[in-house]
């Protein structure tokens, strides 16, 4: 008679979502210190296919893929990380301040976003690198960091807006407490429902966005590497060293579906709660 | 005319089952009040009558048969026709329940489209006639309204005249006074009367509000963590309580009396 | 005569419209000439149906909204208000302690442990039960839900208090439990309270004097008794009429 519920528990998106991380990650701070091969050693033989040496094989110059993979990952997740929390952090008090006095200030600051939204953000950081000089990570990061704040202020304002007309608010107001208390202590805790998937999504948006920049040319350049700049490299040796595209491809895929899953698995959860 | 005959529900995960095992009958042309308070399951068992029950997301057993079809089991598409022609249902809240973007008139004729061959002059003649016995006066102005142009008293004599224009054999009220204020809320009450009286139709009013099911209902059920814990003529169930649920819920109404020295 | 804790005198006001940066729009005047006083030691029923004006008049009293004429004198410091809703009064991700103790951080007058000691008297007062003491308001009833509201309303020990339909959203029975402690509290702790409710019965079993309202106007005034008794105003007449 009864059908069980064919939905999946968000539980299981949120734990294989970050066993897949955790894992990443870890092999990641390991390479920081050490990898099985010098990523930058060119004497291992050019071309070698994946063998039980060299599990990804080696490329045009005789590096070991899969050391450069991992201290290239290590950029990569640097780079996203310190573009998340740049876009982060400025969009959540664009988004607070603008959310909670709302009035011109809001009108303001929110057509500016309106204006920067509607540009293709990936063009605006290509402007930004160009302005900021390209050629370094850091350029990168800020470019990408910049071209986030908007999402991040919406997000943010939108749920400030909603909270600032409840009673608790009104209740807190009432018993003196401050702007920036009413604020931090209050509402931010109240945002983290839709704030940490809109985190997830944002690193993996970053993941991409530097891997495509990257690719372009416009991103990471040697001697720093980074998942998308090699995946650049790879398509040049495509048929000729086919593994290299694969692996460095797939590293990029597993990092962002690990996060992906941690955040279908919080907004399940965010959506349970309402 | 509606019997139910030891109805369960449960939903998935739940301990306690919602509705455990009731029993009900409504005769023809009689007003029952279903009275409890949140979580009594009153409104699940509004849900299995309507064939409002996420049916995947429960067990359920039991019968509810309305002129002896059955509701509880039925198919779905069977269900459809049913719902639309022998059971009316009136919300809580009439705004909520309305679409905004589509006129008054044409809502409340909606059921006759689906469920009739009328034509659409006949149906616009049987809406504006719905409309005139809920008491609402220019009915044909009010036909080309939209709902955020009416007041909450009115709109609910909206949902009224809808649930009643396919003449239906049973209305069921969920709680349609209580997001109402209490001037309009006595004229809803007195409206409802007037209609058992002059169509005949019977009516299952839902609430938690002892003094409207008083008003209205000839008789009434208590209903208690999905257990109807009393049942009888509304008037000795007031004066003579049996349970003592029934007799602290009737002491807790607010009556014209001091509670405190 | 009664000391007044508050006084309302001919105060009209309401909303402005604002446009875009502030400009000036419409005016809608909702509150009409309302004089009334609350004295000490009184609960004072405010009734009348919606959209009379009963919520832009609390705004005005707790300084939310500034009158456009007359003027609002507060013998108190600081009154508090009770929500009818008591879910949304309740920060989500915080304990019932945590929200009963917050306005004695804000206040920030007393340590940590002078704050722990009044917070558990106070919540013994409102009779929360102990094992509620850290539930979240999710994991509360409705009627906890209104203890812990009332709970933080009273910690700063403010005089006079407003109740905004306090027990409109809740089951009767528990709504009964709820007036008791209300009374029970004005007795204790020698409060006064506007009591705002739109159940005329509610109103009787607990206030002292009531304020009739209709559309902006205190259209009747006066001892319970003598309004629910003797009524002056039709529109009284025919509130009395309709409630059951």
């Amino acid at each position: 008679m009864t059908k069980k519920d064919s939905s999946i528990d968000p539980k299981s998106f949120l734990i294989v979502g970050a066993v897949i991380t955790l894992l990443l990650v870890l092999v990641i701070i390991v390479g920081m210190f050490w990898t099985p091969y010098s990523p930058t050693a060119m004497k291992y033989g050019r071309f070698q296919s994946p063998s039980w040496n060299h599990i990804f094989g080696t490329d045009n110059f005789g590096r070991d893929i899969f050391s450069r993979i991992v201290k290239g990952a290590g950029n990569t997740l640097v780079i996203a990380l310190s573009t998340v929390i740049i876009g982060a952090a400025g969009g959540i008090l664009i988004g607070s301040l603008t959310g909670y006095f709302g009035g011109a200030v809001d009108v303001v600051l929110m057509r500016v976003n309106d204006a920067l939204t509607a540009f293709p953000s990936f063009l605006l950081a290509l402007l930004i690198v160009s302005l900021v000089g390209p050629g370094s990570k850091y350029s990168v990061v800020l470019a990408l960091g910049l071209v986030f704040i908007p999402s991040f202020a919406r997000v943010t304002r939108s749920e400030f807006a909603s909270l600032r007309s409840r009673n608790f608010v009104t209740g807190a107001r009432l018993t003196g407490a401050g702007h920036a208390r009413i604020i931090f202590v209050y509402l931010l805790p109240n945002t983290g429902r839709v704030l940490l998937p809109a985190l997830t999504i944002g690193f993996n948006n970053a993941v991409l966005a530097e891997a495509s920049m990257s690719f372009l040319g416009i991103g990471v350049t040697p001697p720093d590497s980074s998942l998308g700049y090699m995946l650049s490299e790879a398509q040049s040796m495509v048929s000729i060293a086919p593994w290299y595209a694969l692996s460095t491809g797939l590293s990029i895929v597993l990092l962002v579906f690990g996060v992906g899953l941690i955040g279908e698995g919080l907004q399940a959860r965010a959506k349970e709660v309402d | 005319m509606l019997v139910i005959n030891d109805l369960h529900v449960r939903f998935n995960g739940r301990e306690r089952e919602a509705v455990g095992g009731i029993s009900l009958s409504i005769n023809d042309g009689e007003i029952v009040g279903l009275v409890g308070e949140s979580g009594s399951g009153k409104t699940v068992t509004a849900m299995s009558i309507a064939g409002l029950l996420p049916r995947r997301q429960c067990t359920y057993s039991g019968d509810i048969l309305l002129d002896g079809k059955d509701l509880l089991h039925a198919q779905r598409s069977e269900l459809r026709k049913l719902h639309g022609k022998e059971i009316g249902v009136v919300f809580q809240e009439p705004m909520s329940s309305m679409d905004p973007l589509m006129k008054i008139g044409h809502q409340i004729g909606e059921v006759l489209r689906i469920h009739t061959d009328l034509s659409m002059s006949q149906i616009r003649e049987k809406a504006l006639e719905a409309m005139a016995s809920v008491e609402l006066k220019n009915p044909e102005q009010i036909y080309d309204c939209y709902p955020h142009e009416l007041s909450g008293g009115m709109l609910q004599r909206c949902m009224i005249a809808a649930a009643i224009v396919i003449e239906p054999s049973l209305l069921l009220l969920d709680e349609p006074t209580t997001a109402l204020d209490v001037t309009i809320q006595a004229q809803i009450l007195e409206l409802l009367k007037k209609l058992n009286a002059r169509l005949g139709i019977s009516m299952l009013l839902i609430s938690h509000n002892l003094n409207v099911v008083r008003k209205l209902c000839s008789r009434i059920a208590v209903m208690k963590r999905g257990l109807i814990v009393e049942i009888g003529d509304t008037e000795s169930v007031f004066l003579n309580p049996q349970h003592d649920y029934t007799k602290a819920l009737i002491k807790a109404i607010p009556t014209r009396e001091r509670r405190f020295g | 005569m009664k000391e007044p804790v508050l006084e309302v005198r001919h105060v009209s006001g309401g909303y402005r419209e604002s446009g875009v940066l502030g400009t000036r729009k419409r005016y809608q005047e909702v509150i009409q000439d309302v004089d009334f006083c609350v004295y000490h030691g009184e609960i004072l029923g405010l009734v009348g149906e919606s959209g009379t004006g009963k919520t832009t008049l609390t705004r005005m009293i707790l300084g939310m909204l500034k009158p456009e004429r007359g003027e609002i004198i507060h013998h108190t410091k600081r009154p508090q208000i009770i929500f009818q809703d008591p879910y949304s009064s309740l920060n989500p991700v915080y304990t019932a302690e945590w929200a009963v103790e917050e306005p004695l951080r804000v206040f920030g007058k007393y340590d940590a442990k002078e704050r722990k000691r009044r917070v558990y008297e106070m919540l013994e007062r409102v009779k929360l039960p102990r094992e509620c003491w850290n539930a979240k308001p999710d994991d509360l009833s409705g009627g906890q839900r209104q203890r812990v509201c009332i709970a933080a309303a009273l910690i700063q020990r403010p005089r006079f208090l407003i109740a905004d339909e306090p027990v409109s959203a809740l089951d009767v029975t528990i709504q009964a439990k709820i007036l008791d402690l209300i009374k029970e509290l004005r007795d204790d702790l020698d409060l006064s309270f506007l009591f705002i409710s739109h159940d005329l019965n509610v109103v009787y079993q607990l206030c002292d004097r009531v304020l009739v309202m209709k559309s902006g106007r205190i259209v009747e005034q006066g001892d319970i008794e003598e309004v629910y008794n003797n009524p002056k105003s039709e529109y009284t007449k025919k509130l009395l009429e309709a409630s059951l």
